[in-house]
């Protein structure tokens, strides 16, 4: 039978060997590890009896995500290394050639722009407006729990359907109903996605992803201490103060978490750029994904197509480290 | 301390008046779904017509809407189901049998959910082909399963946690073996949490669209891509579209409102609670 150190990082912790290494009586009755060794010994035991071979419990999940990641990371690894069109007969190991010619493609500093307008634009809109809403639901009003359905509404929409019902019913030049609006107001129509792409898509991502912001917000609301509220207003803090001394410090840290989810998936997007522009026009709405995708699957240049795939893995997985330890904190 | 009335008549207002337009791309699409293809076109725009379901029966010869929504409905589910029973183990044995690795095994689980899929995209694709899975319903099963098990358990992890270990111990006592105690006492225990563990899954694989797009097509593609291929400018099939749509959308909104909160726990991996 294993030691209970071995299960619980926490009992493994040195405690001082000596009384005077505390300095103070106070000190030895706050130190944790002491009040919790006998809790810890127990709930130990009663673990550890069983004998259970974790690793024949753990081996389906954890073989199968190894599979996934390490294969095809390896296999983009390989595939970039080498000069292979499907179209041409394959040249082989070419080195750093396919880095050399993304990093020198005059497109790639448009593409990376665009990919960063992007995610800056979408966090921000979805983040005030996601802050917004969350403070009004968070007071009661009639009827309440349905309108907050409603507001939930748009995450819950495949992203294919939200972009084309923006393209085609809301957005179009001449039959969309915005057109129709302006028009009815006096106003020339706007053609979206021609003369504004990038706002256009930056609109719709943000219509899907506010309720998210919201929905996370207001769950972490729920959580504030209303006697703290309630004590504030009695010393006269008006509802701005109150939002700017009490609310907003306590949002800081879920603000923080959305953030940075928001990004690993605004650094993936997609879809709403295929079936709206297709990344144009010229450039103007081609993001990182996409410029992958179309020399992958279009140009069927598999070493530069891999090529930009290392670039995306890299730029998420910065984020995605800030992410994990954010969630270690928690664990 | 009584509150004014007309703080919250003001309140109910601006709520409602959100609401609305969050909403409103939705309704309106709703409503496209039961126009003719005039109507839909029409300016100005028609709030009050004459409803039809016919372009209900068109989707179904435009774009095979019942094979897409099978497609969808199998990879969903079957997905689902398999990642449950994948994950549950795990879950199972990081929860009451936890090690010094358990943490690090977790946030590993974790940071692969956050791989970006196009960077993977040219070898899945290629290993796809090579495999035959190309435009196939297993295929692209295999993929969804993969991208939400870290998902899975750790929401399982985490709803496991919630179960005192005593009683476990007790159907150890018993003779339950591990396997057991999992499907017999644990499972039914922690059952409103796997529900909602696999209604999460459900609706993320439903709307997932990356995968679906790049490596199915006629045969295996699900309702995200028969949408999609109203993207090609062939004429202006609003009506028909806004009733696809509407079709495929339907379903999964009631699931995710029946899961609200459970969608933040999943979502945030336990970082907002």
């Amino acid at each position: 039978m294993r030691k209970a150190a071995d299960r619980d990082p926490e009992f493994a912790l040195p405690i001082p060997a000596r009384l005077h290494e505390y300095g103070d009586v106070q000190s030895i009755n706050d130190d944790p590890r002491l009040s919790a060794a006998p809790a810890v010994a127990a709930r130990g035991r009663l673990r550890a009896r069983p004998r259970v071979r974790t690793w024949v419990l753990m081996a389906p999940a954890v073989g199968l995500l190894a599979i996934w990641m390490i294969v095809p990371l390896g296999l983009t690894i390989w595939y970039s290394l080498q000069g292979y069109n499907l179209l041409y007969p394959p040249q082989g190991f070419v080195g750093l050639d396919n880095y050399e010619y993304l990093l020198t493609d005059p497109g790639l500093p448009v593409v990376i722009w665009n990919t960063i307008v992007l995610v800056v634009a979408a966090c921000v809109v979805t983040i005030i407006l996601g802050t917004l809403i969350a403070v009004l639901f968070d007071q009661p009003f009639y009827g309440r729990a349905i309108a907050r359905l409603l507001v939930v509404a748009p995450f819950l929409v495949m992203p294919t359907v939200s972009a084309l019902v923006w393209k085609n019913l809301l957005m179009h030049p001449v039959y969309g109903l915005f057109a129709w609006i302006n028009r009815w107001l006096g106003l020339t129509p706007i053609d979206w996605f021609a003369d504004y792409p990038m706002v256009a898509i930056i609109i719709i991502v943000a219509w899907e992803w506010t309720p998210f912001v919201a929905l996370i917000l207001l769950t972490s609301l729920q959580s504030l201490d209303r006697d703290l509220v309630e004590a504030a207003r009695m010393d006269g803090a008006g509802p701005i103060a109150n939002f700017a001394f009490i609310t907003l410090p306590h949002l800081a840290r879920p603000i923080v978490i959305v953030v940075m989810l928001e990004t690993i998936f605004f650094l993936a997007i997609y879809a709403e750029i295929l079936v709206t522009t297709v990344g144009g026009p010229g450039l103007a709405t081609t993001n990182l994904p996409f410029s992958i995708y179309s020399r992958a699957l279009l140009a069927f240049d598999v070493g530069g197509a891999s090529a930009g795939g290392i670039l995306a893995i890299v730029l998420a997985t910065v984020v995605t480290f800030f992410f994990v330890r954010a969630v270690a904190r928690q664990l | 301390m009584r509150e004014r009335i007309a703080w919250v008549l003001a309140r109910t207002a601006l709520g409602w008046l959100v609401a609305g337009v969050m909403a409103f791309p939705v309704f309106w699409m709703a409503l496209a779904a039961f126009k003719t293809e005039l109507d839909a076109i029409a300016s100005p725009p028609l709030l009050f017509f004459t409803p039809t379901l016919e372009n209900f029966a068109e989707m179904q010869q435009r774009v095979d809407y019942l094979a897409h929504a099978w497609n969808s409905i199998v990879v969903a589910f079957g997905s689902t189901i398999l990642a449950v029973l994948i994950a549950a183990p795990a879950a199972y044995s990081m929860a009451f049998f936890p090690t010094r690795r358990t943490r690090s095994v977790l946030l590993w689980m974790l940071s692969t959910k956050f791989m970006p899929s196009v960077g993977v995209l040219v070898p899945i694709y290629l290993l796809l082909i090579r495999a035959g899975l190309l435009d196939t319903r297993t295929g692209l099963l295999l993929i969804t399963l993969l991208a939400n098990l870290p998902l899975v358990v750790w929401m399982l992890y985490s709803y496991f946690k919630e179960v005192p270990p005593e009683i476990l111990e007790a159907a150890r006592m018993d003779g339950a073996r591990p396997l057991q105690q999992l499907r017999f006492v644990l499972l039914p225990l922690a059952a409103p949490g796997v529900a909602s563990t696999a209604l999460l899954a459900v609706i993320l694989s439903w709307n997932e669209s990356f995968w679906c797009i790049n490596v199915t097509a006629v045969n295996a593609g699900t309702l995200a891509v028969a949408i999609a291929s109203f993207s090609n400018p062939e004429g202006l099939f609003w009506a028909k579209l806004s009733a696809a749509s509407l079709a495929s959308v339907a379903p999964i909104m009631v699931f995710g409102w029946l899961t609200q909160r459970q969608l933040v726990r999943g979502l945030t991996f336990g970082a907002v609670k």
